[in-house]
């Protein structure tokens, strides 16, 4: 009989779970989870501001999923160490929990950098978890003025949920533009002005300078004032337990593709970690869904004695704003890094495929995404693109531009 | 487990199989109420050009990528068959993000649809299959896949 730990309840957690589960059925699970709530769907709660699901639907697994799964979560707590010695994690209550494998599945934590004033705001929420989401959702109201620091993903799709619930939405950010993680100038653009179209205000290249109780003074010398402040600037990877353990840590906790630490028995999985991104050729903290669950699934399989590798992973973002879907994928190496752009503009849709050394390494598609998975998979099975007809696909993401035979293998015909 | 495949040299690209999965879905009882100038949106689609077509459907991955992305755990494997539960699903689109086949798209109102090998509304064979005038789709247990 094995003792598995797992630290954190998210995605990744759930992944490792049920990665364990398919080897072994017997041994003792325990979740560590610092948040009062089973495992839910993180990437919804703008979704819920928005009314496209409530509390009972974005719940990730069903309510007998723990029961089922055979493990032990203890809510509301959190690991403060792991003895590497003794082959304890030891909880915040002094509760010692002994394992023969841990999974460290922490997340990461909103970066609020040190803002002037920033005390004497009394409406202020991060938008990270189901908490943040309902203490946010309590202090608006139909006539509010909100605003919010930082214009990635997590701002904007704040920005969307609360649209129709308050009266004004002004977002602001360093960047000089929307979405600078996934999106370059051009799309960013589009995006933009399609949001500004639906009724998001934006102060771009521009940041607080600081708070006064509800006044934003910027550093370009304009005034926001506010009822409500949201701080969504980024994140930071939550790493010191594995550092603190003699672990590697880097901007993330360094896994390699079986999700091992450099700290004997401690896995990792998830926001927290720090992998190698297939598309960039080095390792990367890839914050995403996807990449949390599989991780989570390795790591788990990998505790429980089995041998899998996760060795595809890839940043890849499926995002849309009021009806407008942006997808993209990889990398996107410019001409001076070695790279060629192929592009299509057209009424609303944009598309960009970023091709260097015969591979697609990436991809911006807006407006038009369907099958957009095949282009995702080129990426990921790193395919040569002389091997089929790239003429055709980069105009139309189509199966038909794999030859018969590769064609008929994937489908799984008679070849 | 029962699969749908396409054989493309049989398949002449009629796009009957579209049509017969848009009415099998639609709840109706007869086709041109169902259809008739509407824009549909089958869980099936024809790509191809003259040369070349083929009919596409969800391929029930034993591993499918889908359900591991699915942001709103809104796809589930049901004894082999990857289903969508449209209730979750908020039409995100991370599985057509990530779908290497291309199979999926969503529904009218932009949430997800999906072939599910019409087990509860066709009696046991996929409409597409029954209704393909040249059999270029069938359904069978083939090995590769199994």
């Amino acid at each position: 009989m094995k003792e598995y730990v797992i630290i954190g309840n998210g995605t990744a957690a759930t992944g490792c779970i049920e990665g364990i589960r398919s080897i072994d059925t017997e041994s003792k699970i325990t979740v560590v989870s610092a948040e009062r709530h089973p495992v839910y769907c993180r990437p919804l709660i703008s979704y819920y501001l928005e009314g496209k699901t409530d509390l009972e639907r974005m719940q990730y697994r069903s309510a007998d999923f723990y029961d089922k799964m055979g493990c032990k979560v203890l809510y509301g707590k959190t690991a403060a160490k792991i003895d590497t010695k003794t082959k304890h994690v030891l909880l915040d209550d002094g509760t010692a929990l002994p394992y023969t494998a841990v999974c460290v599945a922490a997340g990461s934590s909103p970066f609020i950098p040190p803002m002037e004033g920033l005390d004497t705001v009394e409406n202020k929420f991060s938008f990270m978890t189901l908490d943040d989401t309902l203490s946010l959702e309590a202090a608006i109201r139909k006539d509010s003025r909100v605003l919010i620091v930082g214009a990635g993903l997590i701002g904007l799709k704040c920005a969307e949920g609360l649209r129709d619930r308050v009266a004004d939405i002004t977002v602001c950010d360093l960047s000089d533009r929307v979405l600078s993680s996934i999106l370059d100038t051009q799309c960013a653009a589009m995006m933009q002005a399609h949001l500004e179209a639906n009724g998001i205000r934006f102060l771009l290249g521009d940041s607080a300078a600081r708070f006064e109780k509800n006044t934003a003074f910027m550093k370009s010398g304009k005034t926001v004032d506010f009822d409500v402040l949201v701080l969504a600037v980024g994140v930071r990877a939550n790493t010191s337990l594995v550092s603190d353990a003699g672990g590697s840590v880097n901007r993330g906790i360094l896994v390699d593709n079986r999700m091992r630490t450099t700290a004997a028995d401690i896995y990792a999985a998830g926001d927290c970690t720090e992998g190698d991104d297939i598309s960039l050729g080095g390792k990367r903290v890839l914050a995403i869904l996807p990449n949390a669950y599989m991780q989570g699934d390795c790591a788990g399989v990998n505790m429980a004695g089995g041998d899998k590798t996760f060795d595809k992973a890839i940043p890849m973002n499926s995002i849309g704003f009021f009806g407008l879907h942006a997808m993209t994928a990889g990398s996107y190496f410019g001409e001076d890094a070695g790279g060629s752009l192929y592009e299509e503009k057209g009424e609303g849709k944009l598309k960009r495929l970023f091709i260097r050394d015969g591979l697609l390494t990436g991809f911006i598609l807006i407006g038009e995404t369907e099958r957009a998975g095949i282009y995702t998979s080129l990426i990921r099975e790193k395919t040569p693109l002389d091997t089929l007809d790239f003429e055709m696909l980069k105009k139309v993401a189509t199966s038909a531009a794999f030859s018969p035979k590769v064609r008929r293998k994937k489908f799984g015909g008679v070849v | 487990m029962k699969r749908v495949y396409v054989n493309e040299e049989w398949c002449l690209g009629c796009h009957l199989c579209e049509y017969i999965c848009a009415f099998s879905n639609s709840g109706m009882t007869d086709m041109p109420t169902a259809l008739k100038g509407k824009k549909i949106f089958p869980r099936i689609h024809i790509e191809g050009d003259e040369k070349i077509s083929f009919a596409v459907s969800c391929r029930h991955c034993p591993d499918p990528i889908c359900v591991k992305s699915c942001i709103a755990g809104a796809l589930s494997k049901k004894d082999g068959v990857i289903c969508v539960d449209q209730q979750k699903c908020v039409g995100c689109l991370t599985c057509v993000l990530v779908c290497p086949f291309g199979a999926l798209s969503p529904g009218e109102n932009g949430i997800m649809q999906k072939c599910e090998l019409c087990l509860e509304n066709s009696g046991g064979e996929p409409a597409c299959v029954k209704n393909c005038p040249n059999r270029a789709i069938v359904y069978e247990e083939r090995e590769e896949n199994a």
